[in-house]
């Protein structure tokens, strides 16, 4: 079915671009846009509630998780009464909320300073290792998926598919101990803690770069692929084909534009999954980011910054989901001009 | 199949249901790919199954600390693999440990499954607000970053095998509903369906027995790398230092355990490495293996 909407959506194009014309284009996107919008709120407030609900349901547990296992009842009733803690439930999740949606994440009980100094520094950490993962992620997964997907059951399709399945395979955990046995044991090429004690250093960057590249390339490889491989398929290509055009011509100016629609989707939602890859190559590089911090506060009790930090990667999360939707629709000229 | 049950006396189902699954397999012998996975696989079943048989030494014994690979011991037999910091034979702990995952993983995915199927069975056949409960949860929980769900779950609640496998079910289930959901929406109109309605079948064994065999081809295939996944789940936990409790032999606890030790004894996590990179392997070519398979008819 697909295919055949493939087929069509030449003539369609034309058909629905009279309506774009005539003032109807803008509003749907704009519907949907919104829509998406509403939605992520919705989840953003449901998730926040049960992130409270999960940790400071009962204040008791609270008040010991922030004042230690060895404070007395009456040090503990007095700190609950001057954070507004024997106030009902809702009460204090609504005020929780509204300190939370103006930026205020309460103080971090281990590092004694409010929750934000420690949070957006460390975020921003992560981010440079995203932005460095991404910049080499998508160059090689892309190519690699396309060369595969472009002649379906070729050597070279049998040759990448299985390297990327064999990469896919070993997780992060593993290649971390694996690469730097190789490059800090063996080789003695590069350093073996990402730490940036002596201020930022590209060095201490490769390693983790290098493992979250390799675990992920190989699935966003094998989603080009297939997309690639559908495209090729397609009478639209053969078409092509037949009336004589180069091959080169016919991937790049033909199959390339409708084979990638689905590799974009895929790779912004990646960093949902980027999220939860930093959080191993930071603990064991000890490099100074979002996911060590999540999880440095999780084995401490450190409960307003797992808050935050919940907080923080939900709503990248959601934002990551709104923004390939919206891309998918806007890429996809059947739907974008249905 | 259908003038067979009419002529004659059909045989249990369970032993039918026998016979197709070894013919699937049978099948593989089509993708070398899937052999090698599922080579790969009974290796460990075997390896887990044989642990008492196979293992030179005791895995919780310490006997001799920073031992090389293919050191021999004083006391009879060779540390093939080398000893840890503490010195308990690795080779040892990796074949014991691999019961701890084989034990582990398929429950927690089995779980996930049976939770996943029925919400994704009951949002994809009733649709209406059921379907927008069911997928309302499910986008809720699929917000957080996978790992994310898991260090709150554990920190929370705490590290023991039941918390591992409920946190797996909880972040997983969902994942497998949307696929089921998907599947349920495509068979749901099918004659065979409208048959059993008119019959006045129950819902319940519409969505079970008559949409749910037939959606077992992609299932199949996902449940394959789903245990892929949640192998690679229970590792990070143990290498978090969240997984299982430490005496017992865990490979991502091994890993967690020594990596201090990797920069001038690298063999000590090393073959735990190699170890769950093999067994995810597997999990992942027989799941190529047999969508292959199931492509090509």
């Amino acid at each position: 079915m697909r295919r055949r909407a493939a087929a069509l959506s030449g003539d369609s194009k034309q058909h629905c671009s009279q309506a774009t014309e005539s003032g109807y284009g803008a509003s749907p996107m704009l519907i949907f846009i919104m829509k998406r919008l509403g939605f992520m709120v919705v989840i953003m407030i449901v998730v926040s509630l049960a992130l409270f609900v999960i940790l400071e349901l009962s204040p008791g547990s609270v008040a010991t998780k922030v004042l230690g296992p060895y404070t007395s009842e009456e040090q503990r009733n007095l700190w609950l009464e001057q954070h507004g803690y024997m106030q009902p439930l809702y009460v204090r999740y609504f005020s929780w909320l509204g300190n939370f949606v103006t930026g205020d994440f309460g103080e971090s009980t281990r590092f004694k300073v409010p929750v934000s100094e420690v949070l957006w520094p460390r975020l921003w950490n992560t981010a440079i290792l995203g932005f460095w993962v991404f910049a080499f992620m998508i160059p090689i997964s892309l190519v690699l998926g396309i060369l595969a997907g472009m002649r379906e059951g070729s050597r070279l399709d049998r040759t990448i598919s299985v390297a990327s399945i064999i990469t896919t395979s070993v997780p992060e955990f593993a290649s971390t101990v694996i690469v730097s046995a190789i490059f800090v044991f063996w080789l003695k090429w590069l350093p073996g803690t990402s730490s940036m004690t002596d201020g930022f250093s590209f060095k201490e960057l490769i390693l983790p770069v290098m493992v979250l590249v390799i675990y992920d390339f190989g699935y966003v490889a094998r989603m080009t692929r297939a997309s690639m491989a559908e495209v090729m398929t397609t009478q639209y290509i053969r078409t092509a084909v037949l009336k004589g055009l180069r091959y080169r011509r016919v991937i790049l100016k033909h199959a390339l534009r409708n084979a990638l629609i689905a590799p974009f989707t895929v790779i912004v939602l990646q960093v949902s999954w980027l999220l939860s890859g930093v959080i191993v190559v930071e603990f064991f590089f000890g490099y100074k980011g979002f996911g060590a911090l999540l999880l440095e506060a999780s084995l401490n009790d450190d409960i307003f910054v797992i808050e935050a930090c919940a907080m923080v990667a939900v709503f990248v999360v959601v934002v990551g989901r709104l923004i390939s939707d919206v891309g998918y629709q806007y890429l996809n000229p059947r739907i974008r001009f249905s | 199949m259908s003038h067979a049950t009419a002529t004659t006396i059909p045989a249990p189902s369970y032993v039918a249901a026998l016979v197709r699954v070894l013919k699937s397999f049978a099948l593989l012998r089509e993708s070398w790919v899937g052999m090698i996975g599922a080579g790969i696989v009974i290796f460990w079943v075997l390896v887990a199954i044989l642990a008492p048989f196979l293992s030179p030494f005791d895995p919780l014994a310490t006997l001799q600390p920073y031992a090389k690979p293919l050191t021999p011991f004083a006391g009879g037999g060779t540390f093939w693999l080398g000893t840890d910091h503490i010195g308990r034979d690795i080779l040892s702990r990796i074949i014991w440990g691999s019961r701890t995952v084989l034990i582990y993983a398929p429950l927690a995915a089995f779980t996930a499954y049976a939770v996943g199927i029925m919400m994704g069975v009951a949002a994809g056949y009733f649709g209406g607000w059921i379907d927008d409960l069911l997928s309302g949860i499910a986008d809720i929980i699929l917000s957080f970053p996978v790992l994310v769900l898991y260090i709150i779950i554990i920190a929370t609640f705490g590290a023991s095998p039941i918390n591992i496998i409920l946190a797996i079910t909880f972040a997983t289930g969902p994942v497998v509903m949307r696929i089921v959901r998907g599947l349920v929406l495509d068979l749901k109109n099918r004659d065979y369906v409208a048959a059993a309605q008119t019959r006045g079948e129950s819902s319940w064994r519409i969505m079970l027995v008559e949409i749910l065999p037939n959606a077992r081809g992609p299932l199949i295939v996902d449940a394959c790398l789903r245990l892929g996944y949640v192998i690679i789940t229970i590792g990070v936990l143990g290498f978090l230092g969240l997984g299982l409790p430490p005496p017992d032999p865990d490979w991502g606890g091994m890993i967690n355990e020594t990596r201090q030790m990797a920069m001038f004894a690298p063999h000590m996590t090393l073959f735990p490495c190699i170890a769950i990179s093999s067994l995810i392997l597997g999990f992942n070519l027989l799941a190529d293996g047999l969508r292959e398979i199931s492509l090509r008819d």
